[in-house]
């Protein structure tokens, strides 16, 4: 039963022993670790759909590998971008968690749009061809968000429950910080978790409608910055409480310390300007963790490199680390990879469990001149350093705002 | 009610119903879903026109409220959605006298808001202007487009900067919401916590559901329940274990495994999907979330001293409830 809830004594610690990704940067740990070491950037000009009337003609879009690994789902031919991406990533983290199919493992993933491009070519025959239904219904189906967790649940053998959390461009975030939750409550063992958005021409004319986009590969924390760039990817984690792990013999990525979430009420798509909620956030999972701002060794920013996002980020974490932020390293690997939207928050903290597991800081290189906001440290070149705790942080429209912290594992 | 405040410690943790609201197809408020279910008679379906085709299609459609709801002033909510507006409306009438101690800061509530569809009218319009000519697609509708838009305006609303989900899926997916609730309620994270389904028209909806399902009349509307942990009208007494509609597993040995998890009840007690939809249209989220509303009313109206919500999801879950007195 979900309700009443299982009854617990103690808090468990939460590790991760799985973790997948895809970006523009390539399929899975190994060549997005190295491309998050050297500060590698994969912009290019759009080719998913026609861009020629768009002020912005560029993002990094993914190359998705032509084979796909066998799973038990009996109708990947239908899926569309969206769904591979997030069904590689599970499979990459699965594989490695070397997890066995069981009843009531819950999936939470977060995603904005889902399979929104599926809908739009619904739309589209709708209005060009209305009786003509062929691959309609399918496309209906298969544009669903809770179509998405299916698959995989369908892919692996297991039988959730599903919850997708649709809290913009935070959702991600928030997805990992729901399952740690589920996990660290004990009411649930293992919890698979992620996040994962694909290109898709709404959502590109839509943030250049806003003219938050920039015409050139995205400049987070520069004084010269002129909005943001897209992406598309997904990450997902497998997360268990460390006795389930420890007696598995289970190989551990890294810790989450904590999680924190508050919501801006300020405007739909504008931070309050001194970061109020991502004080709160960042405050309140450094509380669970039980960590002082100079106890965390890098911060991958949300950094979208818009003009209000990066103000409004600095302000916060130069508030909430006070005499302590001119210690502090900070990055946004949106530089390299984009803005992706509802996997952001999940592809970034696989990205700081490859900086604890491989000790090193993730540059941005295309940084030329620091904003005199950011009282941090920004990592503009590859750093080999040591990294015990990472803060992450992820902002969305309408306000949410979502804070992970983890660990290094030894 | 032993309640720890550190920790998870939940053992006897009641989660009350302090309140219920809905807006239907039936009227602005709990008072006319209810005369309606108790009617038992479907609703007049109203007509949508569909692009390409001289026969409109039926659709259900909110009636205009009695009175311009005050809430609208609100410069967030001005150029809101109708699922923003419908979400609203549920969520201030759930939260009847609390809403001024809300508003003052002095409970701090959880808000959830459960969609199937989101925004879809501004989403179909927005899409439709970057097909014309994506240089002049408007950027006063693509924000409204993201599926948190609501959550965000209630938010906003209430002046509220807890925890705030909006969760996506199937009809369940208001159940899992509840279950979500009493897990904050139990941690400490909220003094008080709102759930709500919403949902609303547009052609393209309804376009879409035909494939599926012939008869089907889709429909708008939103249902609210705000949950506490002191004693209320109400209380939830178990939310199941969902059971996903797999690969492996059918819709029907889906129901029953939902509803052998819950109490037997005589068939009064029990809120279906199917009569629900059938009276009030097809609206997702907000369809199971009517069924629990009408089912925590009938108990306050004490015409039963507990109910039972079985929910049929439309592709991802069957899912149940029980409230009891």
């Amino acid at each position: 039963m979900l309700f009443p809830l299982k009854k617990t004594a103690a808090t468990n610690r939460v590790v991760v022993t799985g973790a997948g990704i895809i970006t523009a940067l390539g399929n899975g740990w190994r060549v997005n670790a190295d491309g998050f070491r050297a500060g590698k950037t994969a912009f290019r000009p759009v080719t998913l759909f026609d861009v020629s009337r768009q002020r912005v003609k560029i993002a990094a879009e993914i190359d998705l590998p032509a084979d796909f690994p066998e799973t038990k789902l009996n109708h990947f031919h239908r899926l569309g971008r969206a769904s591979r991406m997030l069904l590689l990533a599970a499979h990459e983290a699965w594989t490695q968690s070397r997890w066995q199919a069981a009843p009531g493992i819950p999936v939470v993933l977060g995603t904005t749009s889902g399979e929104m491009a599926l809908g739009e070519t619904y739309l589209r025959q709708a209005i060009e061809s209305p009786k003509k239904f062929r691959s309609q219904p399918s496309r209906v189906e298969h544009y669903q968000v809770q179509r998405q967790g299916l698959d995989v649940c369908n892919a692996f053998g297991f039988s959730g429950p599903i919850t997708t959390i649709s809290n913009a461009c935070a959702s991600g975030a928030n997805a990992i910080g729901h399952a740690f939750e589920l996990v660290r409550s004990g009411r649930a063992e293992r919890a698979l978790a992620g996040g994962y958005d694909a290109l898709c021409q709404l959502t590109f004319a839509g943030f250049d409608s806003l003219q938050a986009l920039s015409t050139q590969p995205c400049r987070p924390f520069d004084a010269n910055r002129d909005g943001l760039s897209l992406g598309e990817g997904a990450a997902v984690v497998t997360l268990e409480s460390l006795d389930s792990a420890q007696r598995r013999g289970a190989e551990i990525l890294g810790e989450i310390a904590a999680y924190g979430a508050a919501t801006d009420t300020h405007h739909l798509t504008q931070p309050h300007p001194q970061g109020d909620a991502a004080l709160a956030s960042m405050s309140a999972a450094c509380a669970m963790a039980n960590l002082t701002p100079g106890q965390i060794n890098y911060i991958n920013a949300h950094g979208t490199a818009t003009s209000q996002n990066d103000a409004t980020e600095a302000a916060a974490i130069n508030r909430w680390a006070g005499a302590e932020a001119g210690k502090i390293f900070v990055s946004s690997t949106k530089a390299g990879i984009g803005h992706l939207l509802g996997a952001a928050g999940a592809v970034e903290s696989v990205i700081c469990l490859m900086a604890l597991r491989e000790q090193f800081l993730p540059p941005q290189t295309s940084l030329a001149t620091k904003d005199p906001a950011c009282g941090f440290q920004v990592v503009s070149h590859p750093t080999n350093r040591r990294v015990d705790t990472v803060l992450s942080n992820s902002f969305g429209f309408g306000g949410a705002n979502a804070t992970l912290i983890f660990r290094r594992w030894l | 009610m032993n309640v720890t405040g550190s920790g998870f410690s939940v053992q006897g943790l009641k989660v009350a119903v302090q309140g219920v609201g809905a807006v239907s197809p039936a009227g602005w408020g709990v008072e006319s879903l209810y005369e309606a279910w108790k009617k038992g008679v479907p609703l007049p379906a109203g007509q949508v026109a569909r692009p390409g085709w001289e026969k409109p299609m039926a659709v259900r459609n909110l009636p205009p409220p009695p009175t311009r709801p005050a809430f609208l002033a609100h410069p967030r909510l001005r150029r809101a959605t109708a699922i923003g507006q419908h979400t609203v409306a549920a969520a201030l009438e759930a939260m009847g006298t609390d809403l001024e101690q809300i508003q003052a800061g002095a409970i701090r509530p959880g808000i959830i808001v459960c969609v199937l569809s989101g925004a879809v009218n501004y989403s179909r319009r927005f899409y439709e202007e970057t097909l014309r000519d994506p240089a002049t697609a408007s950027p006063l509708l693509f924000p409204e487009t993201v599926f948190n838009s609501s959550a965000s305006h209630l938010a906003a609303f209430l002046g509220v900067t807890a925890i705030n989900y909006t969760l996506v899926g199937d009809d369940g997916t208001f159940l899992q919401g509840l279950a979500l609730a009493a897990d904050w309620l139990a941690e400490g994270r909220v003094d008080a916590c709102v759930v709500v389904g919403a949902e609303e028209n547009d052609w393209i909806l309804s376009d879409a559901l035909r494939l599926f399902q012939r008869d089907a009349i889709h429909a708008a509307g939103a249902g609210a329940i705000y949950l506490k942990k002191d004693s209320g009208t109400a209380e939830l007494a178990a939310i199941t274990d969902p059971v996903l509609l797999t690969q492996s597993e059918t819709r029907e040995a889906a129901v029953q495994k939902v509803r052998d998890q819950l109490p037997s009840a005589p068939a009064s007690e029990w809120f279906l999907s199917d009569r629900v939809k059938l009276i009030f249209g097809e609206a997702f989220t907000a369809s199971a979330a009517w069924q629990c509303v009408l089912a925590c009313e009938s108990i306050r109206r004490k015409e039963m001293s507990a109910a039972n919500v079985s929910v049929s999801g439309t592709n991802q879950q069957a899912i149940g409830a029980r409230f009891s007195v």
